[in-house]
């Protein structure tokens, strides 16, 4: 049951009274310890997202020596979030190059040598400070290609993460998948696994098109098993192609970022509560969005609820359910349902901030009421 | 496949093919481009270039670039060394013993703060903090230079500013602990301060917006005939920012009374200056939108008040911007969340701390006067310490804010769907009044 208890607080409490000396919160630019590897059956091994990442643009760098890496604080510090880790000792100064603070510089410095011909990464902070930069990223290089006749592309790739973190209030706390996810020109990702976040940003920086890479703090410390397949070189995924995390038969469940693993707990909560079958797809993609995947889960299971962490106007799941009225209707038994942030800018306020966005009890309510168990 | 039928059906208006008509009204119509001409007449034997613009340019022969670094770099005005000595015998220091003393025990404090609030983030009691331990002198100093009424935006670092004008040891714990007195009403992260008393605007995180924002807040004081001005503080990593350089532009053009404020403290997080930019500090960009210009030693308060007041007088008289580039090293790390020693040598923070510091200059000034002693000195951080401790306790154990906030603000009235969430919790609460522990709120159930 919802509980007001110490919901407005961030610093008191009882848990922070002793001393300690090294708070547990991740606050923004704190960087997280990178978890060891450990090997695992079948050739699979567990990866952090951060490693992933890192990793993904390793092999990249090496790869093709068009792509370079940009942003504040990506060499000599290894990047705010350390994903960016060990690249300016192993590629030097000319591919993980140090910005000045100023991201509409840097990100359109990035565009630039895009239409020039290279592959740049550009790293913001986090989205959040992107919007110093958004004019460069909508209005030059998602339109760029188009607006040339065809013949600028622009293969650049903008990554960071997105989303609320922790503690770090409204300014420093939004979700951008709607509004890049708007944008003809664009292509953007949101990796969840430590799989996805190496094939989706290795796709992101193969593809000539502008690719929109929305990471998330959260789960850069989060390990995940990758398989022998996913560790090689070549590992990309397509970009446009969700996944389906959890086959199902009675309700489908679309998420994507951090809320996908919410919505496999979820899932497996519905399994023992009501020997509900969730089907969770992981959209993986938002532009463009794989409708299909979509529409043959709804077809089967004849329930669909969207879930992100965006405010509800106008969002991604406003986008999966305006599509599941014109092309699933028939398949539904129930209209379709959504789960997003709550609508206010993010609390600082740790209980708050909780309750601003969606979690595995409210995922399993929603489905349960919708379900009507 | 199915989707892109539907678009290519619903949007079949929009692939008409062909040229458009010319454009007739609005933005890009000729009535809009078509501006007064008035001509700048080249007078034929003139020995200098007369064009809108750049009026006083003489013509030369002489092939030659400007090279930055030819130019001598802008001077670096104080009064006071590092040793605590009047540089100028002339020139004392034009300050009574009393301000003076004010002045100091304003920078002590706000340094006991920083040093007690950065521990008790390493002991898990606040969630975040910034120090602002090497630039007291630059926010006290500028602070002291100002009318009470001035208008101040400030960046993060700024807390002497704050403690000058008399924001109170409560005030502060108020807001690191977002309780019910805090006046962002727990909305913010620590040390984004605010107070309408003391005409600060609230901190924004984002870097840079801040300095448009300032130059706003001079224009309307200019439409207004104020005898005030705006100053706006800011750091030399901030100054990269496109915001940056957009309103210098716009304060100078629109001749705004405010004064800029850099505290260039050689890092920005562990960017250091060197890779920040290439000119001659932030300075140098001044006197390229036309604005009067000086740079100071922000480790000598004495010349940063004075600085301050000369430039806070042009601002005010000739209704106009100025800038100012305060120069100390950042000692601290950059925030909680930083450990400066993984981008540079502790030895180097440690030279610095010892050869210099606004603090320690001050007192040397102080105690060759005869204003100020050892043993004052003892009492003073040993009180301060006390104050800041008990004010810090009785933050802590304050009542968060009052549950209405939670839907309050978003709009300057709330909508209706907020009022009605509201009047839904309300019922909540009431129908199951166990299950709610109310207590640590302001006003508990009748907050709402
Ligand atoms: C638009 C934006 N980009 C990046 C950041 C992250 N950030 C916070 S503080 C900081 C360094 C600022 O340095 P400077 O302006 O020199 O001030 P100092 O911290 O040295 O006082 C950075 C990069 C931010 N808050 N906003």
């Amino acid at each position: 049951m919802f509980t007001a208890r110490n919901f407005l607080s961030r610093a008191a409490g009882s848990a922070l009274r002793k001393p300690v000396v090294n708070v547990p919160r991740v606050t923004a630019f704190q960087p997280l310890k990178i978890q060891q590897k450990y090997y695992s059956s079948g050739g699979t091994k567990d990866y952090t997202v951060r490693e992933a990442l890192n990793e993904a643009l390793a092999e990249e760098l090496e790869r093709d020596e068009k792509v370079f890496i940009m942003g504040e604080e990506v060499a000599q510090y290894n990047g705010a979030y350390k994903v960016t880790k060990g690249l300016l000792d192993r590629f030097g100064e000319k591919r993980v190059i140090d910005s000045p603070i100023t991201e509409h510089g840097f990100a359109g410095l990035g565009v630039g040598a895009a239409l020039a011909g290279l592959n740049p990464v550009v790293e913001f902070m986090t989205w959040n400070f992107a919007m110093q930069a958004i004019d460069q990223i909508i209005n030059s290089g998602a339109k760029t290609h188009y607006m040339s006749g065809g013949i600028q592309p622009c293969s650049i790739t903008f990554r960071g993460p997105n989303g609320f973190a922790a503690g770090v209030a409204a300014q420093h706390s939004q979700d951008y998948s709607a509004w890049y996810g708007s944008i003809p020109g664009l292509k953007v990702v949101t990796p969840w696994s430590a799989e996805d976040a190496k094939g989706l940003l290795k796709a992101a920086i193969r593809d000539p098109n502008p690719v929109v890479v929305l990471e998330n703090e959260l789960l850069y410390g989060q390990a995940f098993p990758m398989s022998e397949e996913a560790q090689k070189s070549d590992f990309v995924l397509p970009i446009g192609k969700a996944k389906i995390e959890r086959v199902g038969k009675d309700v489908t469940l679309v998420a994507l970022s951090r809320c996908v693993g919410q919505a496999l707990t979820a899932a497996e909560t519905l399994k023992k509560k009501y020997g509900v079958e969730a089907e969770v797809i992981n959209l993986r993609s938002v532009k463009p969005l794989d409708v299909e995947t979509i529409m043959k889960s709804v077809k089967k299971t004849n329930h669909l609820i969207a879930i992100e962490s965006g405010f509800p106007s106008f969002g991604v799941s406003s986008e999966i359910l305006a599509l599941s009225m014109e092309y699933m209707f028939d398949f539904l038994d129930a209209p379709a349902q959504r789960i997003t942030g709550a609508e206010v800018p993010t609390p600082y306020a740790i209980g708050l901030e909780q309750l601003s966005f969606p979690d595995e009890d409210i995922m399993v309510k929603k489905t349960a009421q919708l379900l009507r168990l | 496949m199915v989707l892109l039928n539907s678009i290519r059906a619903s949007s079949r208006r929009l692939l008409v093919p062909g040229p458009r008509l010319p454009t007739t009204a609005g933005y890009f119509s000729s009535t809009a481009l078509a501006r007064e001409n008035v001509p700048v007449k080249q007078p034929s034997r003139s020995d200098s270039v007369l064009f809108p613009g750049a009026v006083n340019s003489k013509f030369t022969n002489e092939l030659k670039f400007q090279k930055p670094h030819d130019l001598p770099a802008i001077p670096t005005y104080r009064l006071i060394d590092a040793h605590g000595v009047v540089v100028d015998n002339s020139r004392e220091p034009d300050v009574s013993q009393e301000l003076a003393l004010k002045m100091y025990k304003d920078m002590v404090t706000t340094s006991i703060m920083d040093l007690l609030m950065y521990e008790s983030q390493r002991q898990g009691r606040i969630s975040f903090y910034m120090v602002s331990a090497g630039e007291e002198g630059i926010a006290v100093g500028s602070a002291a230079a100002l009318a009470p009424d001035d208008v101040i935006f400030s960046q993060y670092r700024e807390q002497g500013v704050m403690m000058y004008r008399g924001f109170t040891l409560d005030e502060f714990m108020n807001q690191l602990f977002a309780n019910k007195f805090d006046y962002g009403k727990g909305r913010n992260m620590p040390i984004h301060f605010m107070s309408e008393r003391l005409h600060m605007h609230p901190i924004s995180s984002p870097l840079a917006t801040q300095i448009p924002h300032s130059v706003g807040a001079a224009y309307a004081l200019k439409l207004d005939r104020s005898s005030r001005i705006v100053v706006c503080f800011f750091g030399e990593g901030a100054a990269s920012e496109g915001d940056f350089h957009a309103a210098l532009n716009i304060a100078a053009t629109r001749s705004c009374p405010v004064v800029f404020i850099c505290r260039n403290n050689g890092f920005a997080i562990s960017t250091p200056t060197l890779e920040q930019y290439k000119g001659d500090g932030i300075a140098s960009r001044g006197v390229g939108y036309g604005i009067d210009t000086v740079r100071v030693d922000g480790n000598d308060i004495m010349a940063v008040r004075e600085v301050t007041m000369r430039a806070r007088d042009i601002a005010l008289k000739e209704q106009k911007p100025v800038l100012i580039e305060a120069m100390s090293y950042r000692v601290s790390h950059h925030s909680t969340s930083d450990d400066s020693f993984a981008y540079r040598a502790k030895v180097e923070v440690e030279d610095w701390k010892h050869r210099d510091n606004p603090i320690t200059r001050m007192r040397k000034w102080l105690e060759a006067k005869s204003w100020w002693t050892g043993e004052q000195d003892q009492e003073l951080r040993t009180q301060v310490r006390k104050d800041i401790l008990k004010a810090f306790v009785r933050a802590e154990k304050e009542k968060k804010p009052a549950l209405e906030n939670l839907f309050l603000d978003i709009y300057k009235t709330p909508s209706r769907d907020l009022e009605e969430q509201m009047a839904e919790l309300r019922r909540i609460i009431e129908e199951y009044p166990d299950e709610y522990d109310l207590g640590a709120f302001d006003r508990g159930k009748e907050g709402l």
